[in-house]
C-alpha cells in the first residue's frame, strides 16, 4: 500500500506545478486553476491519512516504509538514490504539510482573486509542496537537500511574486531585494549543510540517515562530531531563521500573505527543526553542539520577541513571532526534548498559519493596509476573522486549554529539567513578550477607535473560501494540544510522545534525561500560565484602557525603544561590516587592482616591451646596403681576430 | 569510420560552401545547419556504439603520416572525450541555429569559420597523437580569431589579439614539451607522438624533468580553461565575440583546457600531478572565489557571465586535481553542465542584445512583465548555474567538492570547504543579475510590454533542447556519468597505484608537516631537465616506480 501511495503523494503536487505552470495561461479560469492547485495537495493529504491509519495498525517497530523511485547520482564510491522513507516523524510532517497546505491553497483562491499572476502563484505553491515533501520524506541527506534548496527557490519566487512592488527594509527597496536576501542568507546556511554532508560521507561512506545513525559513532572523534553537527546546525539556522541568519525572515513578508502563512510560518521554516530531529541520534553525541543549539535558540527566542513588541506592521509582528517560536523549538532540541520540539512544530503550524491567514483577511478587507496604526475597531466589521484571530492569539500566548499552552509548557519544563534555570528564565521572559505583543496586535487591530480613513477604506469580511480555512485552523489550534497532555496527568496521555518514541529511542538513550517532581511540574505550569495572562493583561491596559501609556513608555525608554524598533541593528551591522566591504574590495581591489592593474598591467607591459625591443632591432634594418656591408666586414674581422688571438 | 564521419562532416560542408557564391546567404545558413545537425546525429551513433564497461580507447584509427617521426593520424575516444564530442556537436548545432537571424553580414565566411571551428574542436577531443592534437589545438584559434575580429563588438580587434596571443604564448611551450617527449621515447623504441604509447612511457620520466613537462602542458591548458591568474583574456573575448562565438567559447572551447589537464597532465605525468595537486588546487579555489566576486561587481551582463565561467571552471579544475573518481567524474559532468547552462546564458544575453543593442543591466528591469517566456528560460539557466539540486549544475559541483573533500592526494580539506563558499557567491551574483533584469518596475520605455518582443518560436525551439538536458542531467545524471565512469576510474587508478608507493606517502607526509616542497632529494640525482632521459630508465617495468624521487629523509615524529 505504502509503496503505491507514497509516489502519488510525492508526485501529485509536481503534476499540479507542471499543469498550472505550463498550461495555466491557456486554462485561464481561476476556478479551474485553483481547483487543480488545491486538489493536488488535498489528495495527497487524504492518502497520507490512509497511510497514517495503516501505520497505526502496524507494530511500533514495523512502521517505517521505504520506497526508491530512481537512482540519482553515482560516481566512484558515491551513490545516492531518490529514496524515501515514511516513519513516525516524517508522517507528522507529511500530515502538517499536506493538511495545512491544502487549507492555505483553498484560502489562496479567494485571496489571490483577480491577480494577474494567479496561475503562476498556484504553480509555485504546488512546486513548494513537492519540494517540502522531498525534504521531509527523504531517506538520505541529499534528497533532503534537494527539497531544502527547492523550497528555497519557491520561497525566492514567492517573496518576489509581486516583483514590481516596493518593500521597505534595511538596504531593501523592492520585493526582489527581499527575495534575494532570503535566498542568499539561506545559502550561507547551506554551506554548513554541504560541509556537514561531506564530513559524514567521508566518515560513513553513505548519506542515508538510517545507516549513519546505526554506524554511530564510527571512527569519529568527539571534536569531529561537534564540527559536523554544528555545520548541520548552521544549515538549520539558515532555513529556520535563527541568529545569526535570522534577518531574512521578517523581510520575507514581502510575499503574499498565504505564502507567509504556508512557507514562512507553518512549514518551510520548520525544516531546520526537522533536520535536527531527523539526526537526533547524531546531535545527541555532542553535548557541546547541544548546548550551543540551546543557547542560540533561547537568545533568538528572546531577541525576536522583543522586536515583536514594537512593530506596527501586523505581518512583521507575526514574522518576529515566528522567529521567536522557532527559537522555542530549537531550545527543545537543544535540551533533548525531541518530542516537545515536534509537538511545538505542529501546534505552531496550526496557530501561526491561523494568525497569518487572519492577518491576510484583515489586509484583504482593509485594501492592502498592513499598518496597525491605521486600523482599530475592526471586530465589528470582520467578526469571523476577529474570533479566529483571538483563538490563535490565545494559543500562541499559551493560555490553557489552547494548543500552544501544552507545547510551550513542555519545552519550558524540559529546559528547566535538562538545561538550567537561566535557560528556563530567558524562555519564560520570551513567553511573556509573546503574550504581550500578540495581544497588542489584537487590540490595535480589532479594538479601540477606528483610525482608518473612512472615505477610502471600507473594511469587510472575507469570502467563505477564506473564512472556512480560518475556522478549521481555529479548531485545530484549540484542540491540537490534547495530543500532548502533560505526563503528570498519567503515563500514557502524551499520545505524540508514545508515537515518536521509536524514532528518538537511540538519541534519548544518549541524553541523561532528568525528570521533574510532579509538584515542581505543576508549579512551572502555573508560572507559564500566569506569565501568559500577565502579558495579555498588560497589553490590555496599555492599548485598550489607557492608549496614551504606550507612547509614554516609548518616550521614557527612548534608547531601548529605538534599539528594538531598529531590530537591534543587526541588518545595519551586516550591511556595514560584510556587504559593503566585500563589495568595495571586489570592485576596487580585485577588479581594478588585480585584474586590470597587476595581471593586465603585466601583460600590457610585456607587450610593450616586446614592441620596443622590436623597434630597437628594427633600427638595425635600415635597408642601406653600405651599413650592412660595414657590419658584415666588422663581423669578419672579429671572427678572424678571435681565430688568430683567442682561439686554441 | 563513424568517428571519421563525425570529424569530417563539418570540414566537408565547409568545402562545399567555399564553392558557392557568397551572395546566397540562405544557402549557406541552411548548409551550415544541415552540416552541424548531421555531425550531431552521426555522433549519436558513437554514443550508442560505445561500450562503457571498457576503459580503453574505442573507435581507434591509426594511419601513418610522418613515418620517420612516428607521427600518425591517430584518433579514438574514451568515455570522457565521447561526452565532450557530443557536447561539441550539440552546441555547434545550437550555435549555428542561433545565428540564423542575428548574423546577416558575410554569412559565407561566417559559417565556414564556424564549421572549421567545429572540425578543430572535434579533432582536439579525438586525437590520440600529441602532434596531431597540437595541430588541432592551434587550428581552433584561427576561426575563433576571425569570428571575434570580424563579427565582434566595438573593441573586437583588441579582444581577438589578446585572445590569440595569450593562447598562442601558452601553446608554444606545449609544442616544446611534445617534441621533448617524442625524443624521450627514443629510449623505449624510437621517437613517437603516439599518445597511447606515451601514456606508458611518459610516467617513467624522472620527476625533475617531468615537472617541467607537466608545467609546459599545464600552462597551455590553464590559459585555455582559464585558471586564475591567466583568465583576463576571457572577459574581453566574450564581451566582444558574437553570440554564437561566446556560446562556443564558453560551451566547448574552455573544456579543451580541462580535457587537456586530464588527458595529458594526469595521464602522462601522474607523479607530477600529485606533486602539483595542491598548487593547482589553490589556483582553482582562488578562481572560484575571485571569479565570483568579480562577477558580482560587473555591470555588463556578458562580462558577468564571463567571470562566472572562471568560477565554474574552478570547480572542474579542483575536481580533476582531487584525483578521485568522484572528483574526476564530477569534473567531466561539470564540463558538460557548464557548456549547457553558460552556453544558454550567452544565448539569452544574445537574444536581448539583438532587441535592445545593450548589455548593461541598468538598461533593463521589470522584464518579467514584458517578456515572461524569456524570463522563465533565463530563470532556468540562472538556477542551473547557481547549482540548484534537480538541475545539472549541482551534480558537477557536488561531486567535484566531495572528491576534493575526500581526496587523499590533496593535503587539506580546506580546498573543498573554501570551494564550497562558491555556492554562496554564485547565488549572490546570479540573483543580482536576475533581479536587476527581471524584477522591479520597468524603467525604460523600450522595455514596455508590446514594445519589446518576447521570444520567437525559433528562439524558444533552440532553448528547449538545452533545457531538456539541463533537467535530465539534474535528475538522472547517471545516464552520462555511467559513460565516463570506467575511463575516470582508469585515470584515477594510475594515480592511486603511484600514491600507494612508499615514496609518495613520504612526500605527502613531508608536505603535510609543512616542510619544504621536497625535491632536494631528487636534485641529487642530477637528472638532466632537457634532452632524452638517461639509459637507466630503460627496460624497467613498474611504471613510475623506479624514477620516483627518493624519499626525502622521513621524519616520523615531524610528520604527525
Amino acid at each position: 500500500m505504502a509503496s503505491t501511495l507514497l509516489p502519488f503523494i510525492l508526485l501529485l503536487p509536481f503534476v499540479g506545478f507542471l499543469l498550472n505552470g505550463l498550461l495555466g495561461k491557456k486554462i485561464g479560469s481561476e476556478k479551474a486553476i485553483g481547483t487543480i492547485g488545491t486538489a493536488v495537495v488535498a489528495l495527497p493529504f487524504v492518502f497520507a491519512v490512509v497511510l497514517f491509519f495503516e501505520m497505526l495498525g502496524a507494530p511500533p517497530e514495523g512502521r517505517t516504509m521505504h520506497v526508491t523511485l530512481l537512482s540519482w547520482i553515482a560516481a566512484g564510491d558515491f551513490s545516492v538514490d531518490f529514496a524515501y522513507q515514511l516513519d513516525q516523524l516524517s508522517m507528522i510532517f507529511l500530515l502538517i504539510v499536506t493538511g495545512v497546505g491544502s487549507l492555505i491553497h483553498l484560502y489562496s483562491i479567494g485571496y489571490m482573486h483577480g491577480d494577474r499572476g494567479f496561475f503562476r502563484f498556484f504553480s509555485y505553491l504546488n512546486l513548494f509542496i513537492f519540494m517540502m515533501l522531498n525534504l521531509v520524506l527523504a531517506d538520505n541527506f541529499l534528497v533532503t537537500f534537494l527539497g531544502w534548496e527547492g523550497v528555497g527557490l519557491c520561497s525566492f519566487l514567492l517573496i518576489g511574486f509581486w516583483y514590481d512592488r516596493e518593500f521597505e527594509g534595511t538596504a531593501i527597496k523592492w520585493t526582489g531585494d527581499a527575495a534575494k536576501k532570503a535566498f542568499v542568507m539561506n545559502r550561507i546556511g547551506d554551506l554548513g549543510m554541504l560541509i556537514g554532508m561531506f564530513i559524514l560521507f567521508s566518515q560513513f561512506g553513505t548519506l542515508k540517515y538510517a545507516e549513519i545513525a546505526s554506524g554511530l559513532p564510527g571512527s569519529m572523534s568527539a571534536e569531529m562530531m561537534t564540527i559536523a553537527t554544528l555545520c548541520l546546525f548552521l544549515g538549520a539556522c539558515g532555513k529556520s531563521a535563527q541568529i545569526p541568519l535570522s534577518v531574512w525572515l521578517p523581510d520575507a513578508m514581502a510575499g503574499p500573505t498565504p505564502v507567509s502563512a504556508l512557507i514562512h510560518a507553518a512549514t518551510m521554516v520548520t525544516a531546520g527543526i526537522f533536520l535536527v530531529a531527523r539526526n537526533a541520534a547524531l546531535f545527541s553525541m555532542s553535548h557541546t553542539t547541544m548546548a550551543i543549539v540551546a543557547g542560540v535558540a533561547v537568545t533568538t527566542a528572546l531577541i525576536a520577541a522583543t522586536v515583536g513588541l514594537v512593530q506596527n506592521d501586523i505581518k512583521k509582528v507575526l514574522a518576529y513571532s515566528t522567529v521567536s517560536q522557532l527559537g522555542f523549538m530549537f531550545v527543545a532540541l537543544g535540551v533533548g526534548a525531541w518530542t516537545a520540539a515536534v509537538f511545538h512544530v505542529m501546534t505552531h503550524a496550526f496557530f501561526k498559519a491561523l494568525l497569518f491567514l487572519g492577518s491576510g483577511s484583515v489586509i484583504h478587507g482593509m485594501h492592502e493596509e498592513q499598518d496597525m496604526q491605521k486600523m482599530g475597531g475592526l471586530k465589528k466589521y470582520m467578526p469571523q476573522t476577529y474570533k479566529t484571530y483571538v483563538i490563535g492569539s490565545l494559543a500562541i500566548a499559551g493560555v490553557i486549554p489552547f494548543s500552544g499552552f501544552f507545547s510551550k509548557d513542555e519545552i519550558l519544563a524540559s529546559a528547566f529539567a535538562n538545561g538550567n534555570a537561566i535557560l528556563w528564565g530567558v524562555g519564560a521572559l520570551a513567553a511573556f513578550c509573546t503574550a504581550f505583543y500578540i495581544f497588542r496586535s489584537v487590540f490595535l487591530a480589532f479594538h479601540g477607535e477606528e483610525r482608518f480613513d473612512h472615505t477610502h477604506v471600507h473594511p469587510h469580511e472575507s469570502p467563505a473560501t477564506m473564512t472556512i480555512p480560518l475556522w478549521i485552523l481555529a479548531v485545530l489550534a484549540t484542540v491540537g494540544g490534547f495530543l500532548g497532555l502533560p505526563i503528570v496527568l498519567g503515563e500514557h496521555v502524551h499520545v505524540l510522545h508514545n508515537w515518536l518514541e521509536p524514532v528518538f529511542a537511540q538519541a534519548s538513550a544518549n541524553m541523561h534525561g532528568h525528570h521533574l517532581s510532579h509538584t515542581l511540574e505543576w508549579i512551572l505550569m502555573g508560572v507559564s500560565l500566569s506569565i501568559a495572562i500577565l502579558g495579555i493583561f498588560l497589553a490590555y491596559r496599555m492599548y485598550v484602557k489607557r492608549p496614551e501609556l504606550s507612547d509614554r513608555f516609548a518616550g521614557s525608554f527612548k534608547g531601548l525603544y529605538k534599539l528594538l524598533w531598529n531590530k537591534w541593528y543587526v541588518d545595519e551591522v551586516y550591511e556595514e561590516a560584510v556587504v559593503k566591504p566585500v563589495w568595495k574590495a571586489s570592485k576596487s581591489v580585485l577588479l581594478k587592482g588585480v585584474d586590470k592593474g597587476i595581471i593586465d598591467g603585466t601583460l600590457h607591459g610585456l607587450a610593450k616591451l616586446t614592441g620596443e625591443a622590436s623597434n630597437l632591432f628594427r633600427k638595425i634594418q635600415t635597408g642601406i646596403a653600405q651599413q650592412y656591408v660595414l657590419v658584415f666586414m666588422i663581423g669578419i674581422l672579429v671572427v678572424i681576430g678571435w681565430l688568430v688571438f683567442g682561439g686554441g | 569510420m563513424i568517428l571519421l564521419a563525425t570529424l569530417f562532416i563539418p570540414l566537408l560542408v565547409a568545402g562545399i560552401m567555399i564553392l558557392i557564391p557568397g551572395a546566397q546567404g540562405k544557402t549557406h545558413r541552411t548548409l551550415a545547419a544541415v552540416g552541424t545537425a548531421a555531425a550531431f546525429l552521426v555522433s549519436l551513433v558513437l554514443w550508442f556504439q560505445y561500450d562503457s564497461t571498457n576503459a580503453a580507447f574505442q573507435f581507434v584509427i591509426d594511419y601513418p603520416w610522418i613515418t620517420s617521426l612516428d607521427v600518425g593520424f591517430r584518433f579514438g575516444l574514451d568515455g570522457m572525450s565521447l561526452l565532450l564530442v557530443l557536447l561539441t556537436t550539440f552546441m555547434m548545432t545550437i550555435a549555428v541555429l542561433s545565428s540564423w537571424e542575428s548574423v546577416r553580414d558575410r554569412e559565407k565566411q561566417y559559417y565556414i569559420w564556424m564549421l572549421i571551428l567545429e572540425f578543430g574542436m572535434l579533432g582536439v577531443f579525438m586525437a590520440l597523437d600529441t602532434f596531431l592534437f597540437y595541430i588541432f589545438w592551434e587550428l581552433v584559434l584561427i576561426p575563433m580569431y576571425f569570428l571575434i575580429g570580424v563579427w565582434g563588438g566595438r573593441d573586437r580587434i583588441y579582444a581577438s589579439m589578446k585572445f590569440f596571443i595569450y593562447t598562442m604564448g601558452g601553446s608554444l611551450l606545449m609544442l616544446v614539451a611534445i617534441i621533448w617527449l617524442g625524443a624521450y621515447a627514443e629510449g623505449s623504441g624510437g621517437f613517437t607522438t603516439d599518445l597511447q604509447k606515451l601514456m606508458s612511457i611518459a610516467p617513467n620520466t624522472a620527476l625533475d624533468a617531468q615537472k617541467w613537462l607537466f608545467l609546459a602542458f599545464a600552462l597551455s591548458f590553464c590559459i585555455k580553461v582559464p585558471v586564475f591568474p591567466l583568465h583576463t583574456w576571457l572577459p574581453d573575448a566574450h564581451t566582444q565575440a558574437p553570440t554564437a562565438g561566446s556560446v562556443i567559447l564558453a560551451g566547448v572551447m574552455l573544456k579543451m583546457g580541462t580535457y587537456g589537464l586530464i588527458r595529458f597532465n594526469l595521464q602522462l605525468f601522474p607523479q607530477s600531478s600529485l606533486h602539483f595537486a595542491d598548487f593547482i588546487s589553490v589556483l582553482a579555489v582562488i578562481g572560484i572565489i575571485y571569479g565570483a566576486l568579480l562577477a558580482m561587481v560587473q555591470t555588463d551582463v556578458k562580462r558577468l557571465v564571463a567571470y562566472s565561467s572562471v568560477a565554474h571552471l574552478g570547480f572542474v579544475t579542483l575536481g580533476i586535481f582531487s584525483m578521485t573518481t568522484e572528483g574526476v567524474q564530477g569534473a567531466v559532468i561539470q564540463m558538460v553542465n557548464h557548456g549547457l547552462s553558460t552556453g544558454m546564458l550567452f544565448l539569452l544575453v544574445g537574444y536581448i542584445y539583438d532587441r535592445r543593442h545593450t548589455r548593461q543591466m541598468s538598461d533593463f528591469g521589470g522584464l518579467a512583465r514584458s517578456m515572461p517566456v524569456y524570463a522563465t528560460f533565463f530563470a532556468i539557466a540562472v538556477f542551473a548555474s547557481v547549482g540548484l539540486p534537480g538541475l545539472n549544475g549541482f551534480v558537477g559541483e557536488y561531486l567535484t567538492l566531495i572528491g576534493a573533500f575526500t581526496s587523499q592526494h590533496l593535503s587539506t580539506t580546506w580546498f573543498a570547504i573554501l570551494g564550497a563558499t562558491g555556492v554562496i557567491f554564485a547565488a549572490v551574483y546570479l540573483l543580482i543579475l536576475f533581479q536587476r533584469m527581471f524584477f522591479g518596475p520597468i524603467t525604460h520605455p523600450e522595455n514596455e510590454k508590446g514594445k519589446i518582443k518576447d521570444l520567437s518560436r525559433l528562439e524558444t525551439g533552440i532553448l528547449v533542447p538545452i533545457v531538456i538536458f539541463i533537467v535530465w542531467i539534474g535528475i538522472h545524471p547517471n545516464t552520462f556519468l555511467h559513460v565516463s565512469e570506467a575511463s575516470s576510474r582508469a585515470v584515477v587508478g594510475v594515480v592511486e597505484e603511484l600514491s600507494g608507493s612508499t615514496d609518495y606517502t613520504a612526500e605527502v607526509q613531508e608536505r603535510k608537516s609543512g616542510q619544504a616542497i621536497a625535491d632536494e632529494g631528487s636534485e641529487n640525482r642530477a637528472v638532466p631537465t632537457s634532452g632524452p632521459m638517461p639509459e637507466e630508465t630503460e627496460g624497467e617495468s613498474a611504471p613510475g616506480a623506479q624514477v620516483l624521487a627518493p624519499p626525502p629523509v622521513v621524519q616520523p615524529e615531524g610528520g604527525q
